[in-house]
């Protein structure tokens, strides 16, 4: 397997390869986001309770189970740059941050805006609300070490260190803020159990979240190839990469 | 030369911490004192009320404890890594986690048993009712521990950065979070008269786990800031 995998340790072979995903990731989020968002957001019935108002968790829930991927996500690319000092490894964590960071201020946004009717209130101490704004906090910190030192190197070592200490913490803030306090709705979609959401709502979800899947993982490749790209500018195939794009700009 | 061992070394290291702390005492009294002073503006703040005060005052205490860890944190490895001796540290044959855990200890020493026999004080002056300083203390004591080795965590990482204050409130505050709660739980049910054993044991439990794996931390982030 390391024999397969070392190759795309190299920045250029890991560019060649993410410019092979990125038309599919982009076209498969373009569909699916777009058909789940307007069977959602259009189509699908009210609810008899919450009425219309219901429909922003079409937004809502996927970027909040992504923004918590990204982290796992950002966390198991800081190992990887830690153990096995592969910079490209170092460069997504770049890369992720900043779409987990997004994803987390989408959910705390839709989340507030679907607090205002249904409780009332922009912003309740709730559990789940707390712990998204934690980790808002954690992604903004990740951010800041990185892009704080000199030396970018020195910066992204920081950076993977304080997210494997904030991945174990994780569990534990998000465990004690439950236990601190929870007003939110118990969760929606349980993998044993049978729904608590009419097929026609569900489906357009589940469509929803395919397409966030697709969408964060189209941005995380355009941003990794992007900064591998702002890397290894000094490198010929680099060079050359960008000589060929500008003359077919002009 | 004869070898020292790992334990000879770690005792090196955490007599010469204490005496160089020793020999700058305010280094070591100020962030106890900015406990002391923002226990007092609280009242003036928000009233001088036994009502409001006993309601708030763990979260008080609790959160200039927080605060002051940040402000003594620089003494940790600041001065060791403009003079070298982290480098020493780092080339030693002891390993580096083992010697980062006495550093924390005696930062503990120095910064979290003070705050614990000062808790009475800031008890005291912000009415808490008498039956819960036990607690506060207690969560205290199983509290700071953790305090330090986080800090370290944080200020290992942003030692190398002229002025790492902002960025380490940043990185740090967050994580403290499970901290504040377990130990605001803790006074309350005491207040409340039942037993604050489950939290309190909670909170040990997290102490132990933060002083096993922090020091794995604090290592690889020296050695990040070193080279």
């Amino acid at each position: 397997m390391w024999k397969w995998l070392h190759p795309y340790a190299k920045g250029e072979a890991t560019y060649r390869l993410l410019g092979l995903w990125q038309p599919w990731l982009s076209g498969l989020a373009l569909i699916f986001v777009t058909v789940g968002l307007v069977w959602g957001l259009f189509y699908a019935p009210p609810d008899y309770q919450q009425g219309d108002s219901y429909r922003i968790i079409f937004i809502h829930v996927p970027s909040a189970m992504f923004s918590m991927g990204a982290y796992t996500g950002m966390a198991i690319a800081a190992l990887i740059a830690l153990v096995w000092q592969i910079r490209t490894a170092e460069w997504a964590i770049a890369a992720i941050a900043p779409v987990g960071a997004t994803l987390t201020f989408v959910a705390l946004f839709t989340g507030a805006v679907w607090g205002k009717p249904m409780w009332g209130t922009w912003w309740e101490w709730d559990a789940r609300l707390t712990s998204q704004l934690i980790l808002l906090f954690l992604y903004i910190g990740v951010l800041a070490l990185y892009y704080a030192f000199n030396d970018a190197r020195t910066g992204a070592k920081a950076a993977a260190i304080l997210a494997l200490v904030g991945v174990i913490n994780v569990p534990i803030i998000h465990f004690s803020v439950y236990w601190w306090n929870s007003l939110h709705q118990g969760a929606t979609i349980t993998k044993f159990e049978k729904p608590s959401m009419p097929p026609e709502m569900l489906i357009p979800l589940l469509i929803s979240i395919a397409g966030f899947l697709f969408l964060t993982a189209a941005l995380i490749t355009q941003r990794l190839r992007n900064e591998i790209l702002k890397q290894e500018l000094h490198r010929p195939w680099a060079m050359e990469k960008l000589g060929v794009e500008a003359n077919d700009g002009v | 030369m004869n070898k020292a061992s790992s334990w000879q070394l770690l005792s090196a290291v955490m007599r010469r911490d204490l005496a160089v702390a020793l020999r700058r005492r305010s280094d070591v009294i100020n962030p106890l004192l900015f406990v002391v002073i923002v226990v007092t503006l609280f009242p003036l703040a928000v009233g001088p009320g036994p009502d409001v005060l006993g309601r708030i005052a763990t979260g008080v205490i609790w959160v200039a404890a927080l605060l002051s860890s940040l402000l003594g944190s620089e003494r940790l490895f600041r001065d060791d890594f403009l003079d070298g001796n982290l480098e020493q540290l780092v080339l030693s044959p002891a390993p580096l986690p083992f010697l980062a855990l006495g550093k924390i200890v005696v930062h503990w020493l120095l910064s979290g048993l003070p705050l614990v026999i000062l808790a009475p004080v800031c008890a005291l002056l912000l009415k808490l009712p008498f039956e819960a300083w036990g607690t506060l203390m207690l969560t205290l004591l199983v509290g700071t521990p953790m305090l330090s080795a986080m800090t370290a965590v944080g200020a290992a990482l942003t030692v190398s950065l002229g002025r790492g204050g902002a960025l380490l409130s940043l990185l740090l505050l967050p994580l403290f979070i499970p901290l504040l709660i377990f130990a605001a739980a803790a006074v309350e049910s005491t207040l409340v008269g039942t037993s604050a054993y489950g939290q309190v044991l909670l909170l040990a439990g997290l102490m132990l786990l933060t002083l096993t794996l922090a020091p794995l931390a604090v290592a690889a982030a020296i050695r990040v800031s070193v080279n």
